[in-house]
């Protein structure tokens, strides 16, 4: 079968999952230094249903695209030490403040500049907006179909790509042509754990930007392994129109934020104590709340 | 569409976008595509439905994304709403995003509430009118955020099953009826995806409607915990909710999530286990009618909007809980 070219969207997040009570400023605003940025989870489990359908076909490739400030090549980074041929790290003050819209655009745009593709996967979702918007709208400006919640690779064929969809109450299973989007659920496989010797060929990896940092000794190996240079983008890389980008390119806008207040409710405060569940159970019983 | 009955979510969305279109002096129309429809206009005219569009056609059901996203794109394109809502579903969430690209307009997923109001830009000296507040909390929850559209139209928004009332405008409103032309719109070219097998499972849980919940968090501990939640709610004659801490934990299944990204329920008595009570969870269960914590942690958020807060072990409370209902109640 003819080798696939794969092209993988990541994103980097602050992993809202673990947010401490240091996560939020004394003026109500996101303490963003105090959360980790992670690779987002569902965006793991499309990279592993990438990386099979690159075991499964031989030659294929996998790209990993991310969009984001210049921290985010260690998204590709991580994608490289599993198995990823390479990535591509757009950045650009220029996309600062994008809603779903704008990214989503300057995503295509990207992707059309690239080579020729086969299947995008996404995740489902990024658990920082949890709006699974990003996926489908790739996929319309591209003018691809989409399959979301992907949870298995079926089947791959010459002409078209066999697979388990998740939904909310049972699972659908349907065939595309490709080119294709895919957008993949938590319920995929967990992706496979980095790869020690990728992680030795890999660890050096650099964007333009990170060579800056770097000593003498370090260029003169860049120079000398070319998989070592991560391909960092910028708006110039792209035909973008800068309207579209960015806040400008954002129909959504935040009107309002704000800080959760608590409307404390006058609670009554009770102990495990026989004595305190027992008086509460009976007046639930009494008020015909339970019973 | 739910097999052949109109989902819960859509006669939810209707109930609020009529009251949106009571503020705005507006009609309010609703689209439906699926096969086998007759008479399905019958169901949606008595929450207030002005037009139901209707697109019969047997291509139409079960749901693909291309054909539904031309269809709705065609029908926004020439009515021009102002405000459209979608159910949160995995339909829903597939189509929308898909739609609003197409559109070109702003799209927010999973509202917890939806306005009506101004907006004023300085830098402009501008004022829109009545624009669609879309309200939803964000950031892991740490905080709430309004969402315009100013610019584009139509505004989209996407909200969760049971996050809106249902309830009937007037038993005998009468609205029209306009056919769509579905083979006018889409032809072969939408049919790329093709669905080769679906098991869809008839609903298990319905904690949207239980009276009493008893619900836990990733405090409960393991699965194996989760089982005094059970005891309990068997008990009480109520059902077991989770949120979603517990539910990535792999505690309890993701139908029985209660929250903005899962269920939203309105119980006469909500019991939280462990929960520790951020906004996502506290949105999906504030209009509870009591509700008691049981926590080890005497600050956790949920205890601020509790009536009960007991501060302890729930394998220990919970028992007890048991034990006295077992031997008091009749």
């Amino acid at each position: 079968m003819k080798a696939l070219k794969i092209i993988v969207l990541a994103k980097q997040v602050p992993d809202t999952r673990n947010v401490g009570k240091d996560a939020m400023k004394a003026d109500g605003t996101v303490n963003r230094a105090a959360l980790e940025a992670i690779f987002n989870p569902e965006d793991l489990n499309a990279l592993e249903l990438a990386l099979q359908m690159k075991d499964r076909v031989k030659g294929s490739t996998i790209t990993i695209l991310t969009m984001g400030p210049g921290r985010a090549a260690e998204v590709i980074r991580e994608a490289l030490y599993r198995g990823a041929d390479d990535g591509i790290l757009l950045t650009d003050r220029k996309f600062a403040g994008s809603d779903t819209l704008a990214t989503s655009y300057a995503l295509a745009k990207t992707i059309s500049k690239m080579n020729d593709y086969d299947v995008i996967f996404a995740g489902r979702q990024a658990i920082d907006g949890d709006t699974a918007q990003v996926g489908p709208q790739v996929a319309e400006k591209l003018g691809i179909p989409q399959i979301t919640y992907a949870e298995e690779i079926v089947d791959i064929k010459e002409k078209e790509i066999i697979i388990k969809r998740r939904l909310e109450r049972g699972v659908e299973v349907v065939s595309s042509t490709k080119p294709v989007l895919i957008t993949v659920h938590s319920s995929a496989p967990d992706c496979r754990p980095r790869n020690a010797k990728l992680m030795m060929k890999f660890k050096h990896s650099k964007t333009v930007t990170e060579l800056q940092d770097m000593s003498e000794d370090y260029l003169d190996l860049y120079q000398s392994r070319p998989y070592l240079k991560i391909d960092e983008w910028s708006v110039n890389d792209i035909e973008v129109d800068d309207a579209a980008l960015g806040l400008s390119g954002s129909p959504t806008k935040v009107k309002k934020i704000e800080n959760v207040v608590f409307n404390a409710k006058e609670s009554k405060r009770l102990t495990a104590y026989d004595q305190d569940i027992d008086d509460l159970m009976k007046e639930l019983i009494e008020n015909h709340t339970i019973g | 569409m739910d097999d052949q009955e109109v989902a819960d979510v859509s006669l939810e969305l209707l109930t609020k976008a009529k009251s949106l279109a009571n503020k705005l002096s507006c009609k309010l129309e609703a689209i439906v595509l699926g096969t086998d429809l007759k008479d399905v206009e019958k169901k949606l005219f008595k929450y207030g439905v002005d037009v139901v569009h209707v697109g019969d056609d047997k291509s139409l059901a079960p749901y693909l994304t291309l054909p539904h996203t031309k269809i709705i794109c065609d029908i926004f394109t020439k009515e021009e709403p102002q405000i459209a809502l979608f159910g949160a579903t995995s339909v829903g969430r597939d189509l929308a995003p898909r739609i609003a690209s197409a559109m070109k307009s702003g799209l927010t997923a999973d509202c917890t509430s939806l306005e009506i109001g101004d907006h004023y830009v300085k830098k402009t000296d501008t004022t829109y009118k009545n624009l669609l507040y879309q309200i939803r909390p964000a950031f892991g929850g740490n905080i709430v955020a309004t969402i315009i559209n100013p610019e584009t139209l139509p505004q989209l928004a996407t909200v969760r099953e049971g996050v809106m009332k249902k309830e009937i405008f007037d038993e005998g409103y009468k609205g029209e009826l306009k056919k769509i032309n579905v083979n006018d719109i889409i032809d072969d070219s939408d049919f790329i995806v093709k669905i080769i097998e679906r098991h869809i499972e008839e609903k298990k849980v319905n904690i949207k409607n239980a009276g009493i919940i008893v619900a836990g968090g990733y405090g409960v501990g393991s699965k194996q915990n989760f089982k005094l939640l059970y005891d309990l709610a068997e008990v009480l004659g109520g059902e077991v909710g989770g949120s979603r801490a517990a539910v990535d934990a792999g505690y309890i299944e993701h139908e029985r999530q209660i929250g903005q990204t899962g269920v939203t329920v309105r119980p006469k008595l909500y019991i939280a286990c462990g929960i520790s009570g951020q906004i996502q969870h506290r949105a999906g269960m504030t209009d509870s009618s009591m509700v008691i914590s049981i926590n080890t942690d005497e600050s956790a958020p949920i205890n601020g909007i509790a009536d009960y807060v007991i501060t302890g072990d729930i394998a220990e409370i919970i028992p007890k809980m048991i034990k006295y209902y077992r031997k008091n109640s009749k």
